[in-house]
C-alpha cells in the first residue's frame, strides 16, 4: 500500500522508509512556531520543567500578533515574557511591533516554511504552509515547550480525504469560497484527525495565495494538515525567499485514502457560512440582503496581496454604507508595504474604511473591532463561533473579501458581481 | 459528583473566550470556564465532577488554555463521542483524562452518577447500573499520562534536559 504525501512527510521526519496511518511516530521538526497567547503558556512549561536551552535558536519562530500593538498592561506583559526568552535563548525568528505580521502571512513571506518540511506551531492555523508542500500543524503550548527543548514532536499518522479539484474559478470567486464550500459539504469535524489532500487539473490554476487560505481553514473540518502538491507556482513563490535545500514530496499513485471529494471549481459560486459554525455554508445568492454592522478584511486567511487587492477593486471610488464600519487589516508590514505602492490603501481610506496595523485582533475578539450586544459582522476570517468577536450575542458572517467589500458598500450580504 | 452535559462541536473560544487568554494563571482561567455556554459552570463545579460533550469537543484554537481551565475547575476527566485532536493531545500533554466513548455520552445525563476506570477504560453509570468501554490509550500515550504530562515523559527519557 503506496503513502500520502502527509504521510512519506511524516515518515521522512522520523528517518523511517515507510509509515502506516494510526502509526505512532516521533518527528524532528523543521520549525517550531508560537505567538503571544501560546508562547507565554510554553515559556512557563519550559521553566517548570526546568529545561535550560533550545535545540536550535534558528528554527524556532516567535511572532506577536495576537494581542499587538498591547491593548491592554496583561497583554504587554505576555509580550514581555516572549521578548526577555527570545533574548535569552537568541532566538532568531523572533518577530516584534514594527516587524512582525499575522504569523501565518509571515512565516511563509520570510521563507521560514519549505515543502517537505514538518512544522508545528502553537496556533492552529499553522496548518496553513501546507499550501507550500509543508506538513504543518496546530499544537498546544506544553507541545511547543517540548518542541523548543528539543526539536521532536509526537504525531499519530493520519489518513487522508483526497480533494480532487477541476475546472477553474468564475471572477469573484476565490480560495476563500473553494474551502467554506468543503467544509460545508464534510462538516467542521468532516476530516477528524486526518489530512485534506488537495489533488487534480484544478490546482494549476490556484494563485498561491488562494492555496494559503485554503489550507489555513483545513483545521475548521477538523483535519490535521492540508496539503497541496508543489508545483511552478510554489517554485516561483519558493524564490528569493528559500535558500536552504527542500524536497518536494508526491503521494504514491496507490496511496490510500479514506474518501475523495471532487469538486469543480467552475461551478462554485461566492459562499458564505452563516453562524454559529464554519460548515453553515450558502451561497452567497441565498443570504444576499442580510445586514451588517461591521466588516473585517484581514486575518490569517485572507490578509494577504491578492485579498487586498479583489476587496480594493470593489471599494475603489465608492463609498461604505451609512451605519457599517470596514476594517481592513494588511496582514504583514510587506503586504501592507506592497498595498500601499499599488494605492490600495488609498482606496480603502477614501472609500471610509479604516486600515489598521498588522494584527490577529478583531479576529478572536481581542481588540481594533470588538462587536456589541447583538451585532452582525461580515468577516474574511475563520470562525464564527459563539462570543468570537464579542458577545454571546453577537454573530459572525465568514466570507470572502470579494463578498465582504460588496458588503460594506450596501450594508446588507451581496454579491460582489452585483456592485 | 456531578455531571455535566454538553452537545456536539463545544470549541475552545466557549470553554475558555478569548478575553480571558492575555492572563494565563490557571485559577483565573478557571474561573471563566465554560462561561459563553454555561454561566453557572465555574460557580458550581466541584472536584471529580465530570463532563460529557458530544462530538468534536474542544474544536477551534489551539489554545492550552482550554484543557487546562477545565482541569484546574477539579474536574475528573471529559468523556465525549470524539475530540478535536488539538484538544486531544493537549489534554494529554499536561496529564488531564479525556475517554472517547459515545455509547457512555448517550447512556449518561445530568444527575448520574458515574465512576471512571482509567487503566481499564470502564466507565459506569452507577445510577442506571450501565458500564461502557472506552478506547484505550496506547502504552506511549499512557506513558505520557503516567508521567503527569509530556514534558516530564521527555525528561524521564533523557531527551529533554
Amino acid at each position: 500500500m503506496g503513502m500520502t504525501m502527509t504521510q512519506k512527510i511524516l515518515a521522512c521526519s522520523a528517518g523511517l522508509d515507510t509509515v502506516e496511518a494510526g502509526q505512532l511516530i516521533e518527528g524532528k521538526l523543521n520549525l517550531v512556531l508560537g505567538n503571544d497567547i501560546t508562547t507565554p503558556v510554553a515559556i512557563t512549561e519550559f521553566r517548570k520543567a526546568g529545561l535550560s536551552s533550545v535545540f536550535d535558536n534558528n528554527k524556532i519562530a516567535i511572532i506577536l500578533d495576537h494581542s499587538t500593538p498591547c491593548k491592554d498592561i496583561k497583554s504587554a506583559q505576555l509580550c514581555a515574557v516572549c521578548r526577555d526568552f527570545a533574548k535569552e535563548h537568541n532566538i532568531a525568528h523572533f518577530y516584534d511591533v514594527g516587524k512582525m505580521g499575522v504569523e501565518h502571512a509571515l512565516v511563509p513571506e520570510k521563507g521560514l516554511a519549505a515543502p517537505g518540511e514538518a512544522i508545528i506551531g502553537a496556533d492552529s492555523h499553522t496548518c496553513t504552509y501546507g499550501a507550500l508542500g509543508a506538513f504543518s500543524t496546530g499544537v498546544g503550548s506544553t507541545d511547543m515547550a517540548a518542541g523548543m527543548a528539543t526539536g521532536l514532536a509526537w504525531f499519530k499518522v493520519p489518513s487522508a480525504i483526497q480533494v480532487k479539484l477541476t475546472g477553474k474559478l468564475q471572477p469573484y470567486v476565490s480560495g476563500k469560497d473553494v474551502i467554506l464550500h468543503l467544509i460545508g459539504m464534510i462538516g467542521v469535524d468532516g476530516a477528524l484527525y486526518q489530512s485534506l489532500e488537495f489533488t487534480g487539473d484544478g490546482v494549476a490554476a490556484l494563485e498561491m495565495d488562494d492555496r494559503f487560505t485554503i489550507c489555513n481553514m483545513a483545521i475548521e473540518a477538523g483535519a490535521k494538515n492540508g496539503i497541496f502538491p508543489v508545483d511552478e507556482k510554489t517554485e516561483a513563490y519558493l524564490q528569493g525567499r528559500v535558500n536552504r535545500p527542500w524536497k518536494a514530496f508526491t503521494a504514491d499513485p496507490d496511496a490510500a485514502y479514506t474518501r475523495t471529494v471532487e469538486i469543480d471549481l467552475s461551478t462554485l459560486r461566492p459562499t458564505v457560512a452563516l453562524p454559529h459554525l464554519p460548515s453553515n455554508t450558502k451561497p452567497v445568492d441565498e443570504v444576499a440582503g442580510m445586514p451588517v454592522q461591521q466588516v473585517v478584511i484581514g486575518s490569517c486567511t485572507n490578509g494577504r496581496l491578492k485579498d487586498l487587492r479583489e476587496a480594493a477593486a470593489i471599494l475603489r471610488g465608492k463609498t461604505v454604507a451609512d451605519g457599517v464600519r470596514c476594517i481592513v487589516i494588511p496582514a504583514t508590514q510587506q503586504i501592507y508595504l506592497d498595498a500601499m505602492a499599488e494605492g490600495l490603501l488609498a482606496d480603502f481610506i477614501k472609500a471610509g474604511a479604516v486600515v489598521s496595523t498588522p494584527t490577529c485582533g478583531p479576529c478572536l475578539g481581542g481588540h481594533m473591532g470588538v462587536l456589541s450586544d447583538n451585532e452582525w459582522a461580515i468577516s474574511t476570517t475563520n470562525r464564527n463561533f459563539v462570543g468570537r468577536m464579542g458577545p454571546t450575542s453577537s454573530k459572525i458572517i465568514l466570507a470572502s473579501p470579494a463578498v465582504a467589500a460588496a458588503t460594506a458598500l450596501t450594508g446588507v450580504v451581496t454579491d460582489p458581481a452585483n456592485i | 459528583m456531578k455531571v455535566y452535559k454538553y452537545g456536539d462541536n463545544v470549541d475552545t473560544d466557549v470553554i475558555i473566550p478569548a478575553r480571558y487568554l492575555n492572563n494565563p494563571d490557571a485559577k483565573s482561567l478557571a474561573s471563566h470556564c465554560m462561561e459563553d455556554i454555561d454561566a453557572n459552570f465555574a460557580g458550581s463545579v466541584e472536584p471529580g465532577d465530570i463532563v460529557i460533550g458530544g462530538a468534536n469537543f474542544g474544536c477551534g484554537s489551539s489554545r492550552e488554555h482550554a484543557p487546562l481551565a477545565i482541569k484546574t475547575c477539579g474536574v475528573k476527566c471529559v468523556i465525549a463521542k470524539s475530540f478535536a485532536r488539538i484538544f486531544y493531545r493537549n489534554a494529554i500533554n499536561i496529564g488531564f483524562p479525556i475517554m472517547e466513548c459515545p455509547a457512555a455520552v448517550d447512556g449518561i445525563h445530568p444527575g448520574d452518577t458515574v465512576s471512571v476506570d482509567f487503566q481499564t477504560g470502564v466507565i459506569c453509570n452507577e445510577t442506571t447500573g450501565e458500564t461502557f468501554q472506552a478506547a484505550p490509550f496506547p502504552a506511549f500515550v499512557n506513558g505520557i499520562i503516567e508521567h503527569g504530562g509530556l514534558l516530564n515523559a521527555l525528561k524521564a527519557r533523557g531527551v529533554a534536559c
